[in-house]
């Protein structure tokens, strides 16, 4: 299989803290606004050299987001940062009626997402806000994989018109894409080949996925491995052709099993072409402190039970 | 308790709160160290709240709407014998019941939070309950001064004063700073006093880190007949250990060794 090695690992919001700094640099339309986070989301160098496209909105996510709603207007690009607990569930009518429904041209750009950001325990570990912003109409999700995907992500964001939910975490993992990789929004990458089985996985479980195929190789087994860093517009085509080889498929997503990544590759099969599926996915339950391998651990987010996954879903093929 | 005793407990409380975070490694530092004495004179002094009677619907109630600062709340409740105190020594570790955000799986809370600006609704809520039941319970809340710009809170103020929650009392833990910068800096509260009475509350300032006075203003509450009651309380994020007063990265800095022996010496 395609081999994949890292010499570092960073957090996937330090990427996007990259990409902002070089939107500051390069787009002057793009404006920052946060609700009292600006460490957490690594943007002190955008604001550093562009203090006067920086917004401090305090701890009011609300109208943080009606106010980047109001800045599009006249052609403004706004980031509005926080983490993804506040930047989704509790602001989700706000985002609703001002963002997605009036079809502005907001980035909705979130930290700390999922079980992973550790110790702070189930209220900030959200792992719904995939299945919220899914459901909303004109509504584009992103969730990148590593600290270089996160970057380029970004850029592509401010030269996406519309709104986007973009999504990372705030512990480091391995970095193993290109430094200056394109990021096509919508479009699957295909990060290994494979015949028996496929793994569909967002965000930091891509890395996961490809131990996991590591390990299958090892017993015979070869596996597709897509990356699936945009969870709407959802890349159907890809999943659909590499489905129809493998004639199965497990998804990975550090979220709720229900509304995820899982559930739109269900949906696309359902409707097109009847496979097997196994989830790698948090089953209704919400989070707890602990550091992110064993929390990663315990909910089975992890390359061993994607390993598991696939003998199973291979086991149930017709 | 004694206003002497209190001071005594506040001493060990902060020696407690340090002792536990550095064990975990995690925490919210200089918010616990700010709201401190408020809990200690609330749990030790004014409250009706005990393990004994924590199962009745006649104790009064206390929501940590700023539930970050849960290691705060925890020492004291443990202190209060809700849970052995070494119980603490698991505070944020993996598979621990005392996670880094209040929750109900931990005898002598009411209600999870951390997301900010839910407790004053859920007070609200309560007081309400109470009033209508005619029941004699108080309901107390402790807000932190970036918490306030949640619009909830204020939807919350107008609730209170329209429904005369004079049985709710809330308290700004007021130390000034928050997560990013100081706050008048991030998002300015001030005037408060007068926006809140204009909000129908009634409204007093004090020290927050004065324990007499502390016990003097909240023994004479309802401030006002048919008026929810507000306590200003100015605080120092990080009191008590020098080099933590007032320094912001102290929101969730944790001692160093060398730091935290340095500490226990001021405190002692
Ligand atoms: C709704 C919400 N937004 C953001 C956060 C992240 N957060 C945790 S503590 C904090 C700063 C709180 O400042 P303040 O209320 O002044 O508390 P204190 O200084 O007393 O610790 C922030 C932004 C949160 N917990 N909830």
């Amino acid at each position: 299989m395609t081999k994949y090695t890292f010499t570092e690992k960073k957090d996937t919001r330090s990427g996007f803290g990259a990409g902002m700094t070089e939107l500051g640099r390069t787009n002057p339309n793009v404006v920052t606004l946060c609700a009292d986070l600006v460490g957490s989301l690594k943007i002190d160098t955008f604001i550093k050299e562009n203090p006067e496209r920086f917004i401090q909105c305090g701890i009011a996510e609300a109208n943080m987001i009606g106010v980047a709603a109001g800045l599009t207007i006249g052609g403004k690009i706004p980031f509005a940062t926080t983490f993804a607990n506040f930047g989704s569930g509790r602001v989700y009518d706000q985002i609703r009626q001002s963002v997605a429904y009036s079809d502005k041209n907001v980035k909705i750009a979130v930290s700390h997402a999922g079980l992973t950001l550790g110790e702070d325990g189930a209220t900030h570990q959200i792992l719904e806000d995939l299945a919220m912003m899914r459901a909303m109409p004109n509504m584009t999700v992103i969730n990148p994989c590593d600290f270089n995907q996160t970057k380029a992500a970004t850029i592509a964001a401010a030269n996406w018109k519309g709104p986007i939910y973009l999504r990372f975490g705030r512990p480091v993992v391995p970095v193993f894409t290109a430094p200056d990789q394109k990021f096509e929004i919508g479009k699957a990458w295909m990060v290994n080949e494979g015949k028996d089985v496929t793994i569909v996985a967002t965000g930091h479980l891509v890395w996961e996925a490809i131990q996991a195929a590591e390990i299958l190789e090892a017993q015979g087994i070869s596996a597709e491995i897509l990356n699936i860093h945009t969870i709407k517009p959802l890349d159907e085509k890809a999943i659909l052709k590499s489905v129809r080889k493998t004639r199965c498929v497990v998804s990975c997503e550090e979220h709720q099993a229900n509304g995820g990544l899982g559930d739109a590759v269900a949906q696309t099969l359902a409707k097109n072409f009847l496979a097997p599926q196994e989830y790698i996915a948090v089953e209704n339950s919400f989070g707890e402190s602990g550091t992110p391998a064993q929390l990663m651990e315990k909910y089975g987010l992890s390359a061993k039970n994607i390993v598991e996954k696939s003998l199973k879903v291979i086991q149930r093929k017709q | 308790m004694e206003i002497k005793a209190l001071q005594e407990k506040s001493k060990l409380y902060r020696r407690n709160i340090l002792k536990y975070i550095y064990n975990a490694k995690a925490g919210h530092t200089g918010g616990s160290l700010s709201v401190i004495d408020i809990l200690n004179v609330l749990y030790n002094r004014i409250m009706n709240v005990s393990p004994e009677n924590f199962d009745s619907n006649l104790r009064d109630r206390y929501v940590q709407s700023k539930g970050h600062c849960v290691e705060a709340l925890y020492v004291v409740l443990a202190d209060k014998g809700f849970f052995p105190e070494e119980d603490l020594l698991t505070l944020c570790k993996y598979q621990s019941p005392y996670i880094g955000h209040p929750t109900k799986k931990i005898r002598g809370i009411e209600q999870n939070t951390g997301g900010l600006g839910h407790g004053l609704s859920i007070c609200c809520g309560n007081a309400l309950m109470a009033k209508k039941d005619k029941s004699p319970v108080r309901v107390f809340t402790i807000l932190g001064d970036g918490e306030m710009a949640e619009g909830s809170n204020w939807e919350a103020f107008m609730f209170a004063a329209h429904y005369k929650l004079d049985n709710l009392c809330a308290i700004l833990d007021y130390n000034k700073l928050q997560i990013t910068a100081p706050n008048a800096e991030v998002m300015g509260l001030e005037p408060l006093d007068k926006k809140l009475e204009a909000f129908g509350w009634a409204v007093r300032q004090i020290d927050g880190n004065d324990i007499e006075a502390l016990t003097q203003t909240l023994e004479s509450l309802p401030f006002e007949q048919g008026k929810p009651s507000f306590v200003i309380a100015h605080t120092t994020k990080g009191k008590g250990i020098s080099y933590m007063e007032n320094v912001l990265k102290w929101h969730h800095g944790v001692p160093t060794a060398e730091q935290y022996e340095m500490a226990l010496t001021e405190l002692n």
